[in-house]
């Protein structure tokens, strides 16, 4: 999946002379905690909720208000911006956010600012790809870490007939296996779960008796 | 007025059936009808023959494309293409897989089932009786446009919308299956004048997945669903305690005109597709709890319907037996009559049980009781604190 189609397209933004108090009443109003900082059609910065309140002064400041009127995002944003491209995938994004540190990126295709990806955003994806998109049970197994393990299940649904919603593969406990989590369209996945049994795989949930599910 | 009940079959509901291989068998029910008769706990006045729900009632929650599906599916014919385009597939209307296969006029033995629990509100609702039982009722998995987990036409939806449309009394769905309610709510997911309550297995392995406490409702209907997901492996003491605190709260909190119970029986220890842990004990509780709230907040105003059930021979002839014995004010003993017994023995896979419940000691203890409780008491608490009726 690229950028795009998670994106938020409909961007709020500031430009560095706009008034701090301006801003947090802004951020606070639309419930937005990132703002791109706009020279014109520039991206020139990037500044928080959190950045703009950390430079406010102390509210026992005798001169609070004095002081506060006198800033502007020119005095708490972020020069150095990371951006990306709609075209890049979620998950190099995501990576890029991790790495850096950061919870938003601007989205810029020919230097023009296209949309925004926050944290968000992408924890959405997740749900939605981790999530009961359709109804349906869930098995959860290991899989050897080699080929063939994968095509196995894939063709013990087809066999008996069982779509897929979603297929999820995690690291497993050891760098020898795989977590294999599939959530299948019937109310009744006993005969799945005995097929992948008998195929030499270990069915890690659901379990039939009380023991902890992995 | 005549504390009166009512219990609606006939033979013809057995024609709703997908297949010898098939976890959902009639056989059930003629089991507990007959199990029910043994006991002389039916007699000709409580017996209501179903009628088949028209296609205008059934449109009350389900869209036309899907009735039509059904309607081809069962007699022989080629799929309609989906609403919204495509290519015509039975699939689109969850038919035709493993799960609902298409069988032989199963348009008309669902709406059937469908009409049975529309003449049980009915019967309620105009005053023949006070209490109504559709024993092949329960079928809550269906939705609008589609067919799930065994479930073709949603009676209990259709009843409950037709409440709505000619009475527009408040209703309290009560749904103690081990799967979540959820077909029915989100057909009224949006309206406050319907609360929906499921208890249920949580979804994190079982079907179908949903009825976290998070669903609540939508605009209007914000804070009229009402879920209680259930760690896997949960016994009777645990799922009493927790209806004890959340149903007298939320029923006497919304004030229903009538509460109609669905009282699915799979989250039974021996039930094959769920991982609960409950005895028949449970199952002897749930109507006697549901009972008491319907004298106590709606006069009375009662319909209950069956549901799943998997064991087909050790689980459902006894709780629906029991189910109906509450529900009709009688009494029955502790032994299951030995005729019955040596009628479905020989062909029961399994030895049958003798006592109603289940003595204790049956089941073997379950490791992580107590943690499993301390989470059940958790849900228990974050579900109820996000109703109106939370105090
Ligand atoms: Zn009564
Ligand atoms: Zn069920």
């Amino acid at each position: 999946m690229l950028v795009e189609q998670i994106m938020t397209r409909d961007v709020v933004t500031v430009n560095p002379h706009t008034p701090l108090i301006e801003a947090l009443q802004l951020s606070r109003a639309r419930r937005i905690r990132h703002f791109p900082v706009m020279q014109g059609q520039e991206l020139v910065g990037i500044v928080s909720d959190r950045d703009m309140r950390d430079i406010c002064p102390s509210i026992l400041d005798p001169n609070w208000e004095s002081a506060v009127r006198s800033l502007h995002i020119r005095d708490c944003m972020k020069r150095d911006v990371i951006t990306v491209h709609p075209w890049d995938f979620i998950e190099d994004a995501a990576a890029e956010m991790f790495r850096q540190r950061v919870s938003c990126l601007p989205v810029v295709q020919d230097g023009k600012l296209v949309g925004i990806l926050t944290e968000r955003d992408i924890l959405h994806t997740l749900i939605d790809m981790m999530g009961v998109l359709a109804p349906s049970s869930r098995i959860e197994v290991e899989l050897p870490n080699r080929p063939g393990g994968l095509a196995d299940v894939a063709d013990i649904l087809r066999a008996r007939k069982v779509n897929a919603c979603s297929v999820l593969v995690f690291p497993g406990d050891t760098p020898q296996t795989r977590r294999l989590v599939l959530r299948v369209q019937t109310m009744d996945p006993r005969h799945i779960i005995d097929d992948i049994t008998a195929a030499g795989y270990r069915v890690i949930g659901p379990l039939r008796t009380g023991g902890r599910a992995g | 007025m005549k504390r009166r009940s009512v219990i609606i079959y006939s033979e013809d509901v057995l024609r709703y059936r997908f297949g010898e291989e098939h976890p959902f068998n009639p056989l059930r029910l003629r089991m507990t009808w007959d199990l029910m008769n043994e006991l002389g706990l039916v007699t000709e006045d409580h017996i209501r023959v179903p009628r088949p729900a028209s296609e205008e009632e059934l449109a009350l929650v389900h869209s036309p494309a899907y009735i039509e599906a059904v309607k081809r599916a069962g007699s022989g014919q080629a799929p309609p293409s989906p609403p919204g385009g495509g290519e015509p597939t039975w699939e689109a209307f969850g038919l035709g897989t493993e799960d609902t296969p298409i069988f032989p006029d199963m348009h008309e033995a669902s709406a059937l089932i469908a009409g049975g629990t529309l003449l049980a509100a009915q019967l309620v609702m105009e005053g023949e009786a006070e209490h109504a039982f559709n024993l092949a009722g329960g079928l809550h998995h269906a939705h609008r446009h589609m067919a799930s987990g065994f479930c073709v036409y949603n009676d209990i939806g259709v009843a409950i919308a037709w409440l709505r449309r000619e009475y527009n009394v408040r209703v309290a769905y009560i749904d103690t299956d081990a799967h979540h309610g959820d077909g029915v709510q989100w057909l009224f997911y949006e309206d406050p004048n319907v609360l929906t309550i499921s208890f249920h297995e949580t979804g994190k392995y079982l079907y179908p997945g949903t009825g976290d406490i998070h669903e609540r409702g939508d605009g209007p209907g914000y804070g009229y669903a009402v879920n209680f997901p259930l760690e896997p492996f949960t016994e009777d003491d645990s799922w009493i305690e927790m209806l004890h605190q959340a149903l007298p709260t939320l029923i006497k909190g919304f004030e229903p005109d009538i509460i109609i119970s669905q009282n699915g029986c799979d989250g039974h220890h021996w039930d094959p597709l769920t991982h609960l842990s409950a005895t028949t004990r449970l199952y002897r509780e749930i109507p006697r709890l549901v009972h008491q709230l319907a004298h106590e907040v709606c006069g009375g105003r009662w319909v209950a319907v069956g549901g799943g059930g998997y064991d087909i021979w050790r689980v459902v002839p006894r709780a629906w037996t029991m189910l109906w014995a509450e529900l009709s004010h009688q009494s029955i003993p502790d032994e299951i009559p030995t005729a019955w017994l040596a009628r479905w023995q020989p062909l029961a896979p399994d030895p049958l049980p003798v006592f109603f419940i289940d003595p204790p000691g049956t089941f073997p203890a379950i490791p992580r009781r107590q943690e499993i409780e301390n989470r059940n008491r958790i849900t228990l608490r974050r579900s109820l604190m996000g109703t109106p009726f939370f105090t």
